[in-house]
């Protein structure tokens, strides 16, 4: 396989850099990584993932969908897309690159979404396998294995070196591209590396999750469960988990009046809100209850029922890690489950 | 601590003084823990869990709770009952249907410090005579308890509970806190550099709503940044003036109602201090109109909602502005 | 870049009619004449005020008609108080059609048909009934039972009285909640006419209107004889995307935008109860 020495691998980014935007996960703060665009000087973070999903760069939070200019009784509608130039994504977990898989099941189906589609095209997934997993992540639970990433390219670490493995036409054109840095390796130690990460996975507190008791045949018999009451009682009705989460796909569209026109834009929405689902006539989720329920019984039940048992959830944890009063979907399936 | 409280627990759920008890139920790491209500001796025994993690605020949940039938037992830590009291004070809590126990209070620990020291595969931590020993999948770690400990706690305003029905150990003091020394810091910079400082934090909101909806000081039925007809409901902002505004929006809305419980910033998912924001006015209005705190009792009228003659002209505000 | 159905297209409103207080029925073709998109009955478009807001619509008009669209609303929030306030010749925003149909080519072809509906619930059942008076010989015996609060609440009253009373090819039977000077016909609500009407258990129903109307009018259905197969409804619930992708009108796996609006009762009964 080809690699790159660690040493080397900032003179690698500069390069890159110097042809397309380069995004790596780096520090905001201790504890706290971020995508960023890559300038010199920056380095990659040594957190397992960042706060914020990967989703951000094909869903951003928010995003205009069009322009209006309205002249007394009529109305222009502008067309304000554009091309997206290149980019290329760098470091990207397991958990997030499948999470695009996900996504793509949503915004790439019939009838396309271009706004979607536009920067999906011209963006290049390299991935980075996981070394050193955290107690939160069971993405294991859903068929990923972290030590193999997907995305258009994977990159391995053993220690001493980044080895690169193109899976796309996309990303064989990557590789090509910085073929100039790249030498042939020997891949003994990451053999290494991949069994002791992989015994780790299994050794991890949730390694034993699975997912054999859910599915899109499940309907009744989950969304009729008493256990919804004490699971959401304590929920704060915030959007924390929807919004931290890679998969969590539901958007809003507003519109702004600039001064000089209506700007109408999308932002992500969430299931947790209490409006999410209110008319101006009514609410079919009047209590937390009921839009706590619809967040899981969407990515355990109603997500494999439309997509061939694919489920709405990669396991990175980070709902584990963040929600407010530590809800979270391990806590729920695990509850789900408990006859 | 923990013993004592299920044991009572117990006893007020059997004897029926209560008919529900709100506390803090385990999860499924050390430190993951969720806020409950329980209403059978088994389940406390299997769940109940008070320690360095239940650094929760239980006090907005009786809102909800006191509008069911019965009684519940909460346990209040001292900061808990300040947030609870501004609650009775603004009628949003029925104190009549609450059975309040005072409980020790922290520090309490924050595992995102634990986890920004690059301490990761967490499975258990324990502290040792105030050394923090935690064991992991990647073999055992310590740290000072002092640097894994909550920024509210850190800054803990008073030790008193300032209700209670009953309580479990001893009653602390109010305390001199240092919980202006940033708010200080903030004033001293000049407004360029403080405006940078806070567009460099609120840029980091996502919006997720976790500090208003778990801050105990924002109990509206309707929110007005929720009320499509307030023309401000967007869950996302629309420029960086919306995203500034919001906090600041929130911040005028619970002055001289917030009784700092810290849970704004606790929440967080993306670590803005909040917190500032409502301690730069609870400053403000202990300069401006003699030392308040908000939930200290249930019956002396606020400083911003009673008017007296000695009030301070509204030019201090302009006033105090000039650089 | 393709067309993306988020970004809408202009229609251009050319008639207005007061149906009843609070209805109006808007009729809106393309700036360039003729209808904006093509549809099928039970189709819904979403209709847009830029910095008003975006709301789903059922097309009420037949697609038969090559001219125009047209939309029946009811005044009940900030868009559609803008919309009652339009004079023609404004524009508004339009994209569409969303949703699936009534099987009119499918399941509905050769049958005979009871169409029943209360209030505003005329509007989407409107597009079908016309369609069916268009292609007449494609299907069997056609029945309208319609009822409303009052004669004024009827809506699209005057065609009913011109055209659809004076078709021999279908029975109309009007109901109002209530006695009402002027009025000489049947006095009671839809679900009890619907019993004393007692159709023939061979026909197909296609029934809407208010949720509290549409169970009674089921649950007298059943015991009249009527199957769940035999019923179809169509669903309102709060969209945005009209595709499937905002993700808040689902009810279970379907989304009412993508998936419905049109649903047969058998296949609802295998949904959540939540909508």
């Amino acid at each position: 396989m080809q690699k790159i020495s660690k040493a080397k691998l900032y003179e690698l980014f500069d390069d890159i850099a110097s042809k397309q935007t380069l995004y790596i996960p780096t520090d905001r703060e201790a504890g706290a990584a971020e995508y960023r665009k890559y300038e010199s000087g920056m380095k990659l973070t040594k957190e397992l993932n960042t706060v914020r999903s990967a989703k951000d760069f094909f869903f951003p939070q928010t995003e205009n969908l069009a322009e209006f200019k309205i002249d007394g009784k009529n109305i222009e509608v502008r067309d304000i897309r554009e091309e997206c130039e290149d980019f290329v994504i760098f470091g990207v977990r397991a958990c997030d690159a499948k999470s695009f898989t996900i996504l793509d099941k949503v915004f790439l189906c019939e009838p396309v979404d271009s706004f979607y589609k536009n920067r999906r095209d011209h963006g290049t997934v390299v991935t980075m396998a996981c070394k050193r997993p955290a107690e939160t992540c069971f993405c294991k639970t859903f068929g990923i294995d972290p030590t193999v990433p997907g995305g258009d390219v994977s990159c391995f670490d053993d220690g001493e070196s980044i080895f690169f493995l193109a899976n796309t036409d996309k990303g064989e054109k990557f590789v090509e591209s910085i073929s100039s840095f790249l030498e042939d390796g020997d891949t003994d130690k990451l053999m290494e590396v991949q069994t002791r990460a992989r015994e780790i996975m299994g050794r991890l507190p949730l390694a034993k999750l699975s997912t054999e008791n859910f599915g899109g045949d499940k309907l009744n018999e989950y969304f009729n469960s008493d256990k919804w009451a004490e699971l959401s009682e304590a929920c704060l009705g915030c959007g924390t988990c929807t919004f931290v989460c890679p998969t969590c796909q539901c958007y809003d569209i507003k519109d702004f009046n600039t001064g000089h026109g209506i700007k109408r834009f999308r932002c992500w929405d969430s299931c947790m809100y209490s409006d999410f689902t209110k008319m101006a006539h009514g609410n079919p989720r009047l209590t937390q209850l009921e839009r706590f329920r619809q967040r899981f019984m969407h990515k355990l039940v109603y997500f494999p029922a439309n997509n061939d048992g694919e489920f709405g959830c990669v396991g990175c944890g980070r709902c584990l890690a963040k929600c407010p009063i530590s809800m979270n979907i391990v806590k729920v399936m695990k509850a789900l489950e408990a006859k | 601590m923990q013993e004592a409280m299920i044991k009572r627990a117990k006893e007020l759920l059997a004897d029926g003084s209560v008919d529900r008890v709100i506390g803090w139920k385990r999860g499924e790491f050390t430190y993951d823990i969720t806020p409950a209500v329980f209403t059978s001796a088994e389940e406390i025994d299997s769940d109940f869990v008070c320690d360095d993690f239940t650094a929760a605020n239980v006090s907005k949940y009786l809102v909800k709770e006191t509008q069911k039938e019965g009684k519940v037992l909460a346990f209040l830590k001292p900061c808990d009952t300040y947030s609870f009291n501004q609650l009775v004070k603004e009628h949003r809590i029925d104190r009549e249907k609450v059975y309040v126990i005072g409980i020790e209070g922290g520090p309490k620990l924050d595992i995102e410090k634990i986890k920004a020291k690059g301490i990761t595969g967490i499975l258990s931590v324990k502290n040792e005579d105030y050394t923090l020993r935690i064991e992991t999948i990647y073999g055992t770690q310590t740290m000072p308890f002092y640097e894994a400990v909550l920024d509210k706690c850190a800054s803990c305003k008073s030790k008193k509970h300032v209700v209670f029905d009953e309580l479990i150990g001893e009653d602390g003091d109010v305390l001199d806190s240092n919980r202006f020394e940033m708010v200080e810091k903030l004033e001293n910079m000049t407004s360029q550099e403080r405006f940078d400082f806070w567009r460099d934090q609120l840029s980091k909101c996502i919006r997720c709503n976790a500090c208003r909806n778990v801050c105990p000081a924002c109990t509206c039925e309707n929110c007005v940044f929720d009320n499509p007809k307030s023309g401000i409901d967007n869950k996302a902002p629309a420029d960086s003036f919306e995203e500034n505004m919001f906090h600041i929006i929130r911040a005028f809305h619970v002055a001289g109602r917030c009784t700092d419980c810290g849970e704004c910033s606790r929440v967080c998912p993306q670590h803005i201090p909040l917190h500032l924001l409502n301690r730069k006015f609870i400053k403000d209005i202990n300069e401006l109109y003699g030392e308040y705190q908000a939930g200290a009792d249930t019956t002396s009228r606020a400083p911003l909602t009673d008017y007296t003659k000695d009030d301070c002209e509204p030019s201090v505000v302009h006033e105090r502005g000039v650089e | 870049m393709n067309n993306d159905t988020l970004i809408p297209k202009i229609g251009v409103v050319t008639d207005i009619r007061q149906d009843t207080p609070d209805v109006k029925t808007f009729r809106v073709i393309a700036p360039e004449g003729g209808k904006v998109f093509e549809h099928m009955p039970g189709q819904c478009a979403m209709l847009s005020i830029p910095g008003v807001g975006e709301a789903m619509f059922s097309i009420t008009s037949s697609p038969t008609n090559k001219e125009f669209m047209e939309f029946s609303i009811k005044k009940c929030g900030c868009l559609t108080e803008w919309l009652h306030a339009m004079e023609v010749g404004q524009q508004i925003t339009i994209r569409g059609p969303y949703g699936n149909a009534f099987p009119v080519e499918g399941d509905l072809k050769g049958k005979d048909l009871l169409f029943i509906a209360g209030g505003i619930g005329l509007a989407p059942l409107r597009s079908v009934i016309n369609y069916v008076r268009d292609n007449r010989a494609n299907y069997g015996d056609v029945q309208v039972i319609y009822g409303s609060r009052s004669k004024d609440d009827l809506v699209d009253y005057q065609e009913i009285i011109d055209e659809w009373m004076a078709d021999p090819n279908i029975e109309v039977n009007l109901t109002i909640d209530n006695p009402q000077e002027g009025w000489d016909g049947h006095v009671g609500f839809v679900p009890n006419y619907v019993k004393e009407l007692a159709p023939s258990t061979s026909k197909t129903v296609l029934v809407c209107g208010p949720p509290i109307m549409i169970k009674f009018t089921l649950a007298g259905l059943k015991e009249l004889g009527f199957k769940e197969t035999q019923v179809y409804t169509t669903m309102e619930l709060r969209m945005k995307c009209g595709v499937g992708k905002c993700g808040r009108c689902n009810i279970g796996n379907k989304y009412v935008c993508k998936d419905g609006p049109v649903f047969r009762f058998d296949q609802l009964g295998e949904l959540p109860d939540e909508y």
